[in-house]
């Protein structure tokens, strides 16, 4: 218990939140700065979808269509989507970690919990800000009209709630490390089921009563919802204010469950 | 530096309840170089999991580095290094990037971290690995990796969870000098695990011995040997001369075991001080006319220890991982 000052390096800090937030990002989008083609591919996919499935919609005209052209519909369904591809695969790269020991060497250091949850799942986001330009720019000419100033608080709506999602997703990892493909189907049989169920690629409002009452049950809808009235130029619509708190509930359940699963992740 | 208080871990309830550390009082000072031997399975890891705040301990306190593991485990992380058994790096990254936000990690600045881990590079031979990708390195490389994330802020208090497990020789001595550099250049105190017993023996100043979730012995290994084991003297002598052999051998020691070999029989026996007592004791047989075959003396390793506290060996669990 003598000159316990020696213990405690000389030019260590203490970390704040936002400062351990950005050290984890810095490390995870390593791998992005280090290797940027595999941004070029996260690029072309939303573009593929966008360009083989708008045309389809169309002529699907339905209800929830009225009044809107298709694109302003569809598009924001489509950042929403890639949104949920890239946030809920948060916890793939971490599993890997867990397996080759990076995880064990990071929880001993002093970082915040749940600035590793909401760091990496920031590295997921981070493609999702060009990824959303460029598909934004390339529906332009296609009559899409362009509301920057909605646009940049719809994305950090469903940054909010990508972190939720990031966060559930480490803590599958976790809850899944000792046998890696229970990380899939558990992230396979839950993602296809909240997309279609959240009014994204298809309007429900022609769909059967029960998929509309799931629907409602889903904080996804909400989100989407938001990302529709604010794609479509407005801050008045009620909506937008559900979708923030959609996206604020589940990033705040995210981070308690993700930080939970870290204090177990060491038994 | 460190001091603890009937220290316990159980993981599991009721019919499956593992207790892996049951009360342990430890106290290490500053500077020094602490080995927790023991079988896999005793509760050594566990107990550095504890020190380290990576597991909550089910009752009793530690105090690392001055502060509670229990109430403030971030900040005990903060004052001590841990290299744990698996590659710390991650192996999707470069060895320099790696360094460099392990540095970030610990709060320090930028240009801090980056001139700590160009030092580490250069001191730990990765120099020319900077850019190169974790995955392609070797284990050695790796291991050596590994060891630099744990020094990057300089901490005064470093924990290695079986730090040379799957080390080739030539990379085990060089963990060693790095861990003698440490000490004599930074006075840092070093606990550490192993099951290798030559290792412990050779390296640490202080052996600790767990077995069962406690603490079984706790001295220098020379201190550990003299008194817990003491060396042995085997006598080979014909199957007529053993009551001779015996009434003067049990003069200097005890007997330990005798059996037949061939035509004549070995005996065993314990000693203190083996090298002096030897000539005298075959002096002695010689004045009483017995016909000493072979005479060996072995000097003990703390597998004697471990076998004179436990009646079990620790090489037995040794390899079964």
């Amino acid at each position: 218990m003598t000159a316990v000052s020696t213990a405690a390096p000389p030019t260590a800090r203490p970390g704040s939140l936002l400062s351990d937030i950005a050290a984890v990002w810095t490390r995870e989008t390593m791998t992005i700065v280090r290797d940027p083609f595999s941004l070029v591919f996260s690029l072309l996919q939303p573009l593929v979808f966008l360009a083989l499935f708008a045309p389809l919609l169309s002529g699907v005209a339905g209800a929830g269509l009225a009044g809107g052209s298709t694109l302003q519909w569809f598009l924001p369904g489509v950042v929403v989507m890639i949104t949920m591809f890239g946030t809920s695969m948060t916890g793939s790269n971490l599993q890997f970690e867990i397996m080759t020991g990076a995880f064990e060497r990071i929880l001993a250091t002093p970082l915040s919990r749940a600035a590793l949850m909401v760091g990496r799942a920031l590295k997921e986001l981070t493609p999702l800000v060009v990824q959303a330009a460029v598909i934004v720019l390339v529906a332009w000419p296609f009559g899409f009209r362009l509301y920057p100033a909605h646009i940049a608080l719809g994305l950090v709506v469903l940054g909010v709630f990508g972190v939720g999602i990031g966060a559930l997703s480490y803590a599958l990892a976790i809850a899944a490390r000792k046998s890696e493909w229970i990380f899939w189907a558990v992230q396979q049989t839950l993602l296809f089921p909240l997309l279609i169920l959240s009014g994204m690629m298809l309007p429900l409002e022609n769909g059967p009563a029960w998929m509309q009452l799931a629907s409602r049950l889903n904080p996804l809808t909400y989100v989407v919802e938001a990302e529709r009235a604010l794609f479509a130029g407005t801050f008045a619509d009620p909506a937008i204010l559900y979708g923030a708190l959609a996206a604020a509930l589940t990033c705040a359940v995210g981070l308690g469950v993700g930080v939970r699963a870290i204090r177990g992740s060491t038994l | 530096m460190i001091h603890t208080e009937a220290l316990r871990r159980s993981f599991g309830s009721g019919a499956q309840l593992v207790e892996a550390v049951r009360g342990i009082d430890l106290d290490v000072e500053e500077g020094e170089l602490v080995a927790l031997l023991g079988p896999n399975g005793a509760g050594k890891s566990t107990t550095l999991r504890m020190l380290t705040s990576l597991l909550p301990p089910t009752s009793g306190t530690a105090r690392v580095a001055g502060v509670d593991v229990r109430a403030e485990p971030a900040e005990v992380r903060r004052r001590i290094g841990y290299i744990g058994q698996k590659d710390g790096a991650g192996h999707n990254y470069r060895v320099r990037d790696e360094l460099r936000m392990q540095g970030r990690f610990y709060g320090l600045d930028r240009r801090t971290a980056a001139a700590r881990g160009e030092r580490l590079l250069a001191d730990l031979d990765l120099a020319g690995l900077a850019r190169r990708k974790v995955s392609t390195l070797s284990g050695g490389q790796r291991r050596r990796l590994d060891i630099a994330l744990g020094l990057i802020h300089a901490p005064g208090l470093l924990f290695l969870d079986e730090p040379s497990t799957g080390m080739d020789p030539q990379n085990r001595a060089n963990l060693w000098e790095h861990i003698a550099r440490l000490r004599r250049e930074r006075g840092t105190t070093i606990v550490l695990t192993t099951h290798y017993l030559e290792e412990a023996d050779a390296e640490a100043e202080r052996v600790i011995i767990i077995d069962h979730g406690r603490i079984i012995a706790d001295d220098t290994p020379a201190a550990l040997k003299a008194n817990l084991a003491g060396d042995r003297i085997t006598l080979t002598v014909p199957a007529s001369d053993v009551a001779p052999t015996r009434a003067v051998a049990e003069r200097v020691g005890s007997e330990l075991r005798q059996h037949p070999h061939g035509g004549d029989v070995e005996l065993s026996f314990r000693v203190q001080a083996g090298p002096a007592r030897l000539p005298a004791v075959l002096g002695d047989l010689a004045a009483t006319g017995v016909e000493v075959r072979a005479a060996t003396l072995r000097q003990p390793t703390l597998d004697d220890v471990f076998l004179s506290l436990t009646g079990r060996s620790l090489r037995e669990g040794a390899d079964a991982r």
